[in-house]
């Protein structure tokens, strides 16, 4: 007896689906720009943890006879491929040190108002009326405010640092994840698991965190990758105008201005940092855009369907 | 409609008064204009009399509640900086925005329905590849490296365009190409996947097979249902236009609403940024009410 079943088990094994993990790096493998995008922000996100400790010397060593060295000159070895900037520093290496700061802010502000975002939605979306008009309201508020111009005052008052910065950014961008949320939820507690909850006299506050937060948080994950790229360019825009981080601290956006005055005898001053700025962008954009496919059971298909088709191939 | 537009007007008059509260003490927080207009070596005595014409010397809630009862008969109070009203300050560089979203959205949205359409039209072809691939470089890209860009490749090569200032035809160019990038961008990606989830409809497919032209088909039957989400992103780009592109007017020293809220905070012209807010809310309070009807208009279910 006990030889039969193991016959049949070696036979016909269970299909065991293979990790999470695989599957979704699987997906991720067949839309190529979406594979390159990920690839770009790893790079990205290792020169903002490891740029400023390995290029922070070489980034900040002035060289006057290097000043405004043209790119793609290798003779001054290759951190000067990109050129020098107006004090002859690499520019390679300064923007893979700006990195850190440029992603700091825009992390530390996504990372902000997507939790107390989230958390006032989901307040306003499961409690009491008063509540969610009160918070509502406050996002109208918010949402109605001209953002660069509550930064200008709130960074005028205070000092424009790295951690200001994040408070401007993430205050301005609340509403965004407040509403996604709060509609989800609207529509979420409505279904039957909900009240099935309910009905076994779960708590609410279970409720909201076992039961509805794990339905809500993908559309709010895509959010936060596109608006990653939404605050990266505000935080740069910030830095251009000069009420951003100060020197010598740097961003990729603070680089773009500084390269301003000498534009017309060294493009690439300006040029690259920019660059930086739109590939970074573009990778987020890119990539929410397959989040958002790959996320949604009901649009996955899209994804997996291809594997079939290669499979038949 | 009546009881729908003065529950909206309601609702701004909420918020643009909350905005106002903010918008007063946080400007406050910036510090005394006294220092920044009067000489280093003002005597205390002018120092005062400046305080005392511009009504700073009293406490911060009287000087809010002569602000209100100002506000409720539409008196603004005079620019510290330009000894005018400041109403007047504002509508001067108000026009010049309103201009310049407006030439701007226009172009933006025919240009975006149209090669929107066509790329939405064969998924996946050439034409909708290269369409997609620059609609999200335009949405990634930072206007302010945008515009430093275009005066290095364009302005330095072709003589008759400017690199900034007003004056002529040739002034517009460069500030309304590149505005145009990021909302074009955004604005085609929703035209875009709006017009293919159209176009999958059941009624086009029946206009398909009475042998209506392609032409026609998109342009005709399918675009007025796909226009109702495009609406949504148009407005809320326009009202990032209305509330002054403060970099690229900046760059391109253009004197719009933007530069001059920006510039009446580092100047502590408290009365100019309040009355720039209140104009701004004001415009935008009309084009949201303008799309809401253009919802109705589209989508004749719709009712308000």
């Amino acid at each position: 007896m006990s030889q039969i079943d193991s016959a049949i088990t070696t036979a016909n094994p269970i299909y065991k689906p293979p990790p999470a993990w695989r599957t979704t790096l699987g997906m991720l493998w067949r839309d190529k720009f979406a594979f390159a995008a990920a690839c770009i922000l790893l790079v990205v996100i290792f020169c903002a943890i490891f740029g400023p400790m390995l290029f922070e010397d070489v980034a900040t060593r002035q060289n006057l006879r290097g000043r405004n060295a043209p790119p793609f000159d290798l003779s001054r070895g290759w951190l000067f491929i990109l050129g020098g900037d107006q004090l002859g520093r690499p520019l390679l290496a300064r923007i893979i040190v700006a990195s850190q700061n440029t992603m700091a802010v825009a992390a530390g502000a996504v990372a902000c108002s997507l939790l107390i975002g989230t958390g006032l939605g989901l307040i306003a979306g499961y409690t009491t009326k008063t509540a969610s008009q009160v918070i509502m309201r406050l996002a109208d508020v918010i949402m109605s405010f001209p953002s660069l111009l509550l930064a200008v005052i709130v960074l005028y008052v205070l000092e424009p640092s790295v951690g200001n910065l994040v408070i401007v950014l993430a205050i301005t961008r609340i509403p965004i994840y407040l509403r996604t949320s709060r509609a989800e939820v609207l529509e979420v507690r409505e279904r039957m698991f909900v009240q099935a909850a309910q009905v076994m006299g779960a708590s609410t506050k279970r409720i909201v965190a076992r039961h509805i937060l794990p339905v809500v948080a993908p559309t709010l994950i895509t959010i936060a990758t596109l608006d990653f790229a939404f605050v990266m360019l505000a935080e740069s825009s910030l830095s251009f105008l000069g009420i951003g981080i100060q020197p010598p601290e740097i961003t990729w956006g603070l680089m773009v201005s500084q390269g301003r005055p000498y534009l017309t005898s060294a493009w690439w001053l300006s040029f690259w940092p920019g660059l930086a700025i739109i590939l970074t962008t573009l990778s987020l954009n890119l990539l929410s855009g397959w989040m958002r496919t790959a996320l949604d059971p009901s649009q996955r298909w899209r994804l997996e369907v291809n594997k079939e088709k290669a499979k038949n191939d | 409609m009546r009881a729908f537009l003065g529950k909206r007007a309601l609702a701004s008059l909420i918020s643009l008064l909350g905005l106002i509260i903010l918008v007063f003490f946080l400007s406050r927080l910036t510090g005394d204009p006294t220092s920044l207009y009067l000489p280093l070596d003002a005597s205390l005595e002018a120092r005062e009399n400046f305080r005392e014409i511009n009504g700073l010397n009293d406490p911060l809630l009287v000087q809010f509640g002569r602000y209100m009862a100002d506000l409720a008969v539409l008196d603004f109070g005079d620019s510290i900086r330009r000894s005018e009203p400041a109403l007047d300050v504002v509508l001067r560089a108000f026009v010049w925005t309103l201009q310049l979203a407006a030439i701007t959205m226009t172009l933006v949205t025919v240009a975006a329905i149209v090669i929107g359409s066509l790329a939405a039209f064969h998924v996946g072809g050439l034409f909708d590849r290269i369409a997609t691939f620059f609609s999200l470089i335009g949405a990634s890209a930072p206007d302010f490296w945008i515009a430093i860009v275009a005066i290095v490749t364009i302005s330095l090569n072709v003589a008759f365009i400017p690199t900034s200032g007003t004056g002529t035809v040739w002034h517009w160019i460069l500030p309304v190409g590149v505005l145009f990038i990021r909302p074009f961008g955004l604005i085609l990606q929703v035209v875009r996947s709006s017009m293919i989830t159209t176009l999958g409809a059941a009624y086009v497919k029946t206009a398909r097979a009475k042998g209506v032209k392609n032409k026609s088909v998109i342009f005709v039957h399918a675009l007025r249902n796909a226009l109702l989400p495009v609406i949504t992103v148009i407005g809320d780009q326009a009202a990032a236009l209305l509330n002054g592109a403060v970099v690229v007017e900046t760059i391109f020293g253009f004197p719009g609403v933007g530069k001059l809220m920006i510039d009446s905070i580092l100047q502590r012209d408290f009365t100019v940024v309040l009355a720039a807010i209140f104009v701004t809310a004001i415009a935008i309070f009309v084009m949201n009410l303008i799309i809401d009807i253009l919802y109705a208009v589209l989508d004749p279910r719709i009712r308000y």
